[in-house]
Formats: C-alpha cells, structure tokens, sequence
C-alpha cells in the first residue's frame, strides 16, 4: 500500500477541521495505514500546528519557508512536489485552497487526481474505490482510480468523520523537512485579503430564517419570501444563485462561502441542499424544507419536508400567520 | 489580449429530475436538458468584458461532439470571436486528465495571453483549469470572481475564499483562471442571436491536427473511470407531509411554534 500523506490546512496556529477528516478518510482507504501530516508555513503559527497534532497523527511533516506564510497554492505545490516520495496517496480537503492546489499538484506528482470524495468504498486490486456525487447530489457514483502512480484525493468537508479509536500516540512526532524545499518563487503573489461586506440585514441574528433559493425563480418573487418573514418576525436568508443573479446582497447568503446561521427553525425553499449551501447551517436546527422535486437532496437532510411549488404555497402559509396573528390579537 | 474560454455542455440539474436507468449504471439521458455549464458562461462573459476595455479576440472552445455545438454558437451569440470544436473518436471517454492533456495541445497551436475556465462542472470537480495550468506550466488561480488588467503583463485578480471573503493577488501573463459564478451579470442571449451566428464556420481539431499522442488520451488512458451510479441515503431522511395545502401549512405552522419560531 502506498503512504499516504494529509495536508493539513492551518490557521494562526489553529488547525482546521479537516485535519481529523482526513486522518479518518486515510483509515477508510486502509485501516493499517498510518498518514503522515505534512504541513506548509512559517514560524511559531506553524509550529503550533504541528504540535497540536501529535494526538491524532502518528508522524507530522514540517515545511518552513517564510515565502509560505501565507499559503499560496503555487508555492506549496513546488514545495510538496520537493519532498513527497513519488507513489504517494495525498489526501487535502475539497474547500477553496484544496480546489487551488489539488489539480496541478497531481499533474507535478504524475498521480491520479480524484476531488470531493464524499466516501471511500476500498481498494480493489491497483484501483482505490471512492463515492463522488453528480447532478447536485441527485445521485451517487463509484469511481475507480488507479493509484499504481499514487494519488491525489481532496476529501468533501464534514464528509469523515473522525473515527472511534483514530486518536494515536505521537511516535514519530515532527519532522523538519524545510531544508529539502529550495528556492521558491511564484508567477501569483498574494496581496492582501479583503473582508466581506456587511449587509442592511444581519442574518445570523434571527431565530427563524425564511431561505430561498434558484427556486424563487425571479427578483420580483422575493417580496414573497419577504412577506412571510415579516409575518413570523423573521429574516430571508438564500442560496448562492439568489446572489449570483443579484437578487439579494451577498450578506444574505448561507454557506461555505457565505454567512453561516444558528437559527432554531430553517425553513429551506426551493434550494435543492448542495453541501456548500448546508456547511452554513449550524446548530442543527428544525429544518423544514420546501421543493417540488421529490427527489431533491434537501429532503435527505430536513426534518420535515413539502412537496410543492413555493410560489403558491409561501403565499398561503403568510396568510395563515396573518390570519393566526389577529385572531390571538383579538 | 488573446483569451481562450473553455466551455462545456452539461445536464442543467436545476431542470432535471435525474433518474438511474433500470440497469443502474447510468442516469436516464433521453429527457435530459442540457446547456452551458453555468460558470462557463460567466467566465465568457468577463473575456467580453475584459476585451471591451482592452481590446483583443475571445475564441470559445469545447472537447466534445456535434451535439456540443449549440453552447460554442450560444457563447459567439454573446459575441465570442471564435468557436473551436475539439473532437475526435480518440477524444472519447478522457478522464479529467485526458481532457486538459487534449486542451493544452490546443493552446500550444495558437497564442492567447488568457485561458478561462468555469470553477467546475455539474459532474466533474474543479479539475481541468488547474491540470491544464500545470501542463502548460502557466500560473493559476482558482475560483476567480474579479479580474483588472495591469500595464506589464500581469492581472489582479480575487479569488473568493471562505465566508465570501477575497483573496486579492497578481498574476502574470499568461496564465489560466477558473471563474466562479456571480463574477459579472452574463449578458442574455436570444434566439434572433444565435440565428446570426448559425452560418458562422466552426473548425474542428483532431488529435493529428493538434499533434497528441492518442495513447495519452481517451478511454485508454483514463486513470478516473466511473463504474456505477446508485441513489445513496444522506441522513435520516425528512418526514414528507403528505396532507391537503391547507394541513400541512397548518402543520408548519404547528412546529415552527413548537420549536420556539413564532413568537
Ligand atoms: C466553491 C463554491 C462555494 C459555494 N458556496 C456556496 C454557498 O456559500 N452557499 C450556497 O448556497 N451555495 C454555494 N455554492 C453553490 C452550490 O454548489 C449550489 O450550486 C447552490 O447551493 C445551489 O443553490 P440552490 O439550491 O438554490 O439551486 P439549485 O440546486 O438549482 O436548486 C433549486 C431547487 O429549487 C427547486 N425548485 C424550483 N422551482 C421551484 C418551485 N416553484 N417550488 C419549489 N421548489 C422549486 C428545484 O427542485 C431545486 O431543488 C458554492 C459552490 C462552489 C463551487
């Protein structure tokens, strides 16, 4: 079996989330194995990280360059490229710095590149067996990869999770391999990050959040989501598409590239649930969703769920509140 | 500025209903709609805009076949240049590798300043912008949502990270960028559009015209083969509220207040 290595994303000395996914992930492709993280950075934020993983990797790999501060996907690359043997299995997460780097690492490396990975099914014979979604998550696919030139694999976020008896003792503890990097220089350079904007209306406030998504289907159909929020004393929340297609303010938006919620009731309409969409949702709250695709994933993770147009029944239900409201009024 | 735009034709999965065929290893196709992947279409449309303050040719390009032509005659309706048809019996079943391998040929017989991408497509996953960079060793970036041209060869571009967050950087010329959606409002096109590109001649290139190895793509070289397609289980599944409209709003509204919602 080939090594298998993890990249460990990091920040201000904090490791991320997906460092115990991927450990997870590794034991799924074989439960013999024992990844090795490899980490990229600089000074006491890097070496904070790597000390806090001692616990659930058995052997850290340090990569110290000052050009490294920051991660840039095309210096980590040249340096990963540097010191993983060739044949490796390279495990990183499907977010937005994995999506940066995965692709052409696998090309530098010569390995098989496989991305979003939400399960792993085996290895049979020279072929790894992974489960990937299609068509916005309608349906399931096995993916064979051959991994006889090693691979790289970024894994879906919250996909793993960490296993029961995943927690290892340090044996090899940190590695420095900074030494075998070399000169790096890059045809990107970072400049600075800029914060998002706030919005007229803070979403992660409301208890109750009215969400909509593509299947608003246009601007003027928003005051329809608006209304019944304004009935329940509540805030529209929405979906990428709703943004994409400037309906609301980018300030509405949940999920991994948006705002993220702790509301106590969701009531999801006309969002189909793609895993971006649902990272945003915290706190698990009572998720009620509203789509007239019977099939749609939303429905795989609600608690409740109504098969109908939203355009018709939004509309009735903001009347019913009303109707509810003056009735206790009286 | 020379810029390229790779696009692709897909399954539109907010139209469709995907079901498994009775054998279960692939979707029933026959009813699908398709269109351009939507990303794709934004990143067409940032080269016309891009092209519209500096000048220079937007030529679109798709791997594919016949039935692929309607996307290359949507993009040049929004005013692309060029359309370039990619295809070729030993093109045919190229994993993600084997479809940037065929593109980086494609651009080695021509001379563009920028290559654009969509993020990702409905079934792929964020691979071809960033292999195709790498074979062609051009620099890359990855969910791009806004591009200014600089004096000197060189862009700034922002990359949006976690919570709608930028990641401004400088990149040099020429280099290969995967635009997310909502970099820009992609122009609408008609019909009356497309019929006044209809006549346009689109060249097609094969796998000799473009000097590729047939060994190192297609169906013999895929590395990523899917094998099957199955309906999975989530999570535990919702409780679906089969009652009349009138009762099941009378549910929701039963459990939003249970839960502390109405107040
Ligand atoms: C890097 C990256 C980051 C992303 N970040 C985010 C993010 O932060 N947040 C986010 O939301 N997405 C994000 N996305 C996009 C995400 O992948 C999905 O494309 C998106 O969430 C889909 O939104 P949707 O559910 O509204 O649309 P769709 O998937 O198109 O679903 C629309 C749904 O509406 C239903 N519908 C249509 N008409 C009606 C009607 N009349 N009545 C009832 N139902 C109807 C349909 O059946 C369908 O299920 C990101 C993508 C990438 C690549």
């Amino acid at each position: 079996m080939a090594r298998i290595f993890a990249y460990i994303v990091h920040k201000g000395g904090v490791v991320d989330d997906s460092a115990v996914e991927l450990a997870a992930a590794a034991r799924k492709i074989d439960a013999a194995a024992s990844p090795t993280a490899i980490l990229t950075g600089w000074g006491a934020d890097l070496d904070a990280a790597c000390n806090a993983l001692s616990a659930s990797y058995a052997e850290v790999w340090k990569l110290a360059n000052e050009a490294l501060a920051y991660p840039n996907a095309e210096l980590v690359r040249k340096a990963l490229v540097k010191v993983l043997p060739s044949g490796s299995i390279v495990l990183l997460p499907h977010q937005h710095f994995g999506m940066d780097l995965a692709p052409g690492l696998s090309i530098k490396m010569k390995s098989t590149f496989v991305s979003d990975v939400v399960d792993i099914a085996g290895v049979e014979g020279a072929d790894l067996k992974v489960v990937r979604q299609e068509f916005g998550g309608q349906v399931s696919a096995h993916v064979r990869c051959d991994l006889s030139s090693g691979a790289v694999v970024t894994v879906r976020p919250g996909a793993f999770k960490s296993l029961e008896g995943a927690v290892v003792s340090g044996v090899g503890g940190v590695i420095d391999k900074s030494s075998d990097i070399g000169a790096l220089t890059a045809g990107r350079r970072y400049l600075e990050t800029v914060t998002a904007e706030a919005g007229d209306v803070d979403i992660t406030r409301y208890n109750v959040l009215v969400s909509i998504g593509r299947g608003i289907q246009e601007k003027e159909n928003v005051a329809i989501a608006q209304e019944l929020a304004d009935a329940l004393g509540a805030a529209v929340s929405c979906s990428r598409p709703v943004v994409d297609a400037k309906w609301m303010e980018k300030s509405r938006q949940v999920g991994s590239s948006g705002k993220t919620v702790k509301p106590k009731v969701y009531l999801a309409c006309g969002i189909s649930g793609s895993f971006q969409h649902l990272a945003g949702i915290k706190g698990s709250p009572f998720l009620i969703a509203i789509n007239k695709n019977p099939k749609a994933p939303i429905f795989q993770v609600a608690d409740v769920g109504i098969v109908d147009d939203l355009l018709e029944f939004l509309p009735e239900l903001s009347n019913r509140v009303r109707e509810m409201r003056t009735v206790t009024a009286k | 500025m020379e810029i390229l735009v790779c696009v692709r034709r897909v399954p539109d999965t907010s139209e469709n209903e995907i079901q498994l065929n009775s054998a279960g290893n692939d979707i029933e196709r026959d009813e699908l709609v398709y269109s351009i992947n939507e990303p794709d279409n934004y990143a067409v449309e940032e080269a016309l805009q891009i092209v519209a303050r500096v000048g220079g040719n937007v030529t679109v390009a798709t791997v594919g076949s016949e039935d692929d032509e309607e996307v290359l005659r949507r993009e040049m309706a929004m005013g692309a240049n060029h359309g370039v048809m990619i295809s070729d019996e030993a093109f045919s079943g190229s994993d993600g590798r084997g479809i940037a391998t065929i593109l980086k040929g494609f651009v080695e017989k021509g001379h563009y300043d920028l290559i654009l991408t969509g993020v990702q497509a409905e079934d792929g996953g964020a691979q071809v912008g960033g292999m195709l960079a790498a074979l062609l060793d051009y620099p890359f970036a990855s969910l791009v949502n806004s591009i200014e041209v600089l004096d000197g060869g060189k862009l700034t571009i922002s990359r949006e990270i976690e919570g709608g967050n930028r990641e401004m950087n400088e990149i040099d010329l020429p280099c290969v960028l995967s635009i997310q959606t909502g970099i820009n409002e992609p122009r609408y096109v008609g019909m009356r559009g497309i019929r006044q590109v209809a006549s346009i001649p689109i060249p097609t290139f094969g796998a000799s015209a473009l000097g590729l190895d047939p060994g190192t793509v297609g169906r013999v070289a895929v590395r990523v083969k899917r094998v099957d397609y199955f309906v999975a289980a989530l999570g535990k599944g919702a409780e679906i509220l089969h009652g009349s409209r009138e009762e099941n709003i009378d549910k929701v509204l039963e459990l939003v207040a249970a839960k502390g919602g109405l107040k």
